[in-house]
């Protein structure tokens, strides 16, 4: 009975923020500070939800989700190994840091006209940005993480009569698992914006080129729907690999 | 007086050879260790004690292998050390528990490398032996995280221990201890070197400390560390838990306290500090 209260307690709490949104929304339109006719009431929002994922909704959902994988799978991929070495070797750090930092301070989306030029509209051209934007995320986090190994695991690996090759597989490996779980978290935070940047200048399908399309004919519905969709997903990737954070790397004192 | 244990005969394991030992810094070299020489016999505890930061974790580095001499030799069985072995297990300041393994994960990760591979009954045999000397047979499958100081203390021990190394090199073991952690670990020490008899080189400021565990103490001066003296104790082992209430005790006790003191003080002196 205390455990269907408890839970039923947190049920309320999680729900609490959003109900909160939803009457301030309400509230804005009856207030008359704003025209109704420019503040979709959440009901008509839903209620066009509905309507569209009886139509072109799933596939736009589909599309982004599927461009921010492989652009997060490819830039991590590439992250990894690279944000690793200069981690490792501080040398090499003192020269490539800057290189790093001077790509990572453009913001994609700033590269989205040069794109086109080389790339054109296609996937291609997506997936180069996306890349981009994920690599530059992750390789700053994997970098910092690697940097910050202890060197007393290695000693003490040492002295336990670890090989490099040892130590490699057994200390440095599931050391650095849980900075590359943080740099994918990055990573999908910052390509999912950069995805919706660039679907917003040039796409036909995705949940960027919805509300563009839909911005096109003023409905402004259909925009809140998108925008709901972009976060809403954003929010269920971050909660499934914080999931996975706990269940991989539990042994960290803190977890993020 | 009784006689100490360990036989003047016994053969020297490790030998220290007029070492030197010099560090770079921006300011030129920095010497730490000058012309140290000494021997600890095969069965000996020997301490060294002297003020903080005077080169004394620099002498366990030489011997871990994680340091070579500038001047000088440092001798195991007569050769040259060349690079850390699991022959000298290590327990460091910081304890370096893999926090990413188990308890029992710990302690097996030793027997797993190539170098000290044992069967996975061998394997399962002295784990859960050293769980149980060390009091964390009911953590075997906890990672570090929900352990207190001294089980991780304890712990890093029991890993050493593991790989059946013949000499135990430690660097102030319990120095981050409460007064009666530390007091349990010392006694549990004692206890397993009275069954498991190993060479061991222990650094330390502790003067009780140094005077409970070890049959021979080293004090060094500040930096650059010199030897200044050496002091051979009288207890035998297995060790009374009431020395510390013989007359001789408190004697060695104020003995050293003073030279150790005097080291402090030439340190305070120096106006040049960098640490360890």
């Amino acid at each position: 009975m205390d455990l269907f209260r408890s839970t039923l307690m947190r049920g309320a709490l999680i729900l609490a923020p959003w109900l909160l949104i939803l009457g301030l929304w309400y509230a804005l339109r009856a207030s008359g500070f704003v025209d109704p006719a420019l503040v979709p009431a959440p009901h008509q929002v839903f209620d066009r939800a509905i309507e569209l994922s009886g139509g072109r909704l799933w596939q736009d959902v589909y599309m982004s989700t599927q461009r921010v994988f492989i652009g997060v799978a490819l830039g991590v991929t590439a992250a990894v190994p690279v944000g690793f070495l200069l981690g490792w070797y501080k040398g090499m750090r003192s020269f490539i840091d800057p290189v790093i930092n001077f790509f990572r301070a453009l913001p994609p989306i700033a590269l989205i006209p040069l794109v086109i030029v080389y790339f054109g509209i296609g996937e291609v051209a997506k997936t180069v940005i996306l890349f981009y934007a994920a690599f530059f995320a992750g390789v700053i986090v994997m970098y910092e993480g690697i940097a910050q190994i202890s060197p007393i695991f290695i000693k003490v690996s040492r002295t336990l009569g670890a090989s490099d090759l040892e130590i490699f597989g057994k200390v440095i490996v599931p050391l650095t698992i849980p900075h590359i779980l943080t740099a994918v978290r990055v990573a999908l935070g910052v390509a999912w914006a950069t995805l919706v940047a660039s679907e917003l200048i040039a796409a036909q399908q995705g949940l960027g080129a919805l509300i563009q399309d839909a911005s096109a004919f003023f409905q402004l519905d259909i925009i809140y729907v998108g925008i709901i969709c972009i976060g809403l997903i954003a929010l269920l990737m971050d909660l499934a690999l914080r999931a996975a954070t706990h269940r991989l790397v539990a042994w960290q004192d803190r977890i993020a | 007086m009784s006689a100490p244990t360990v036989a003047t005969g016994a053969p020297v394991r490790i030998s220290f050879d007029d070492v030197s030992v010099e560090f770079p810094t921006a300011r030129g070299p920095m010497r730490v260790l000058d012309g140290v020489s000494f021997d600890i016999r095969d069965g000996e505890f020997v301490s060294i004690i002297g003020p903080s930061g005077c080169g004394k974790t620099t002498m366990m580095n030489l011997v871990g292998g994680f340091v070579e001499p500038t001047q000088g030799k440092v001798l195991l069985d007569g050769k040259p050390i060349a690079g850390p072995g699991p022959d000298r297990g290590v327990m460091f300041q910081e304890y370096g528990v893999f926090p990413w393994l188990t308890v029992k994960g710990n302690i097996e990760f030793g027997l797993k490398l190539r170098a000290n591979r044992a069967s996975a009954a061998e394997r399962e045999e002295i784990t859960t032996r050293y769980m149980k000397l060390m009091g964390l047979a009911d953590f075997a499958n906890h990672h570090p995280k929900h352990l207190s100081g001294g089980m991780r203390q304890r712990l890093a021990i029991a890993r050493a221990y593991a790989v059946r190394p013949q000499f135990l090199l430690m660097d102030e073991p319990f120095g981050a201890l409460d007064a009666q952690t530390r007091s349990a670990m010392q006694d549990l020490l004692l206890e397993v070197l009275q069954t498991e008899g190993k060479t061991v080189m222990l650094i330390t400021h502790s003067v009780e400390e140094a005077i409970y565990l070890s049959s021979r103490i080293v004090v060094v001066t500040a930096r650059p560390a010199r030897i200044r003296t050496v002091i051979d104790i009288p207890f035998g082992y297995p060790r009374a838990e009431n020395v510390h209430e013989d007359p001789r005790f408190a004697e060695l006790r104020a003995q050293i306290h003073e030279l150790v003191m005097q080291e402090y003080a030439a340190q305070s002196r120096q106006t040049v500090r960098i640490g360890d």
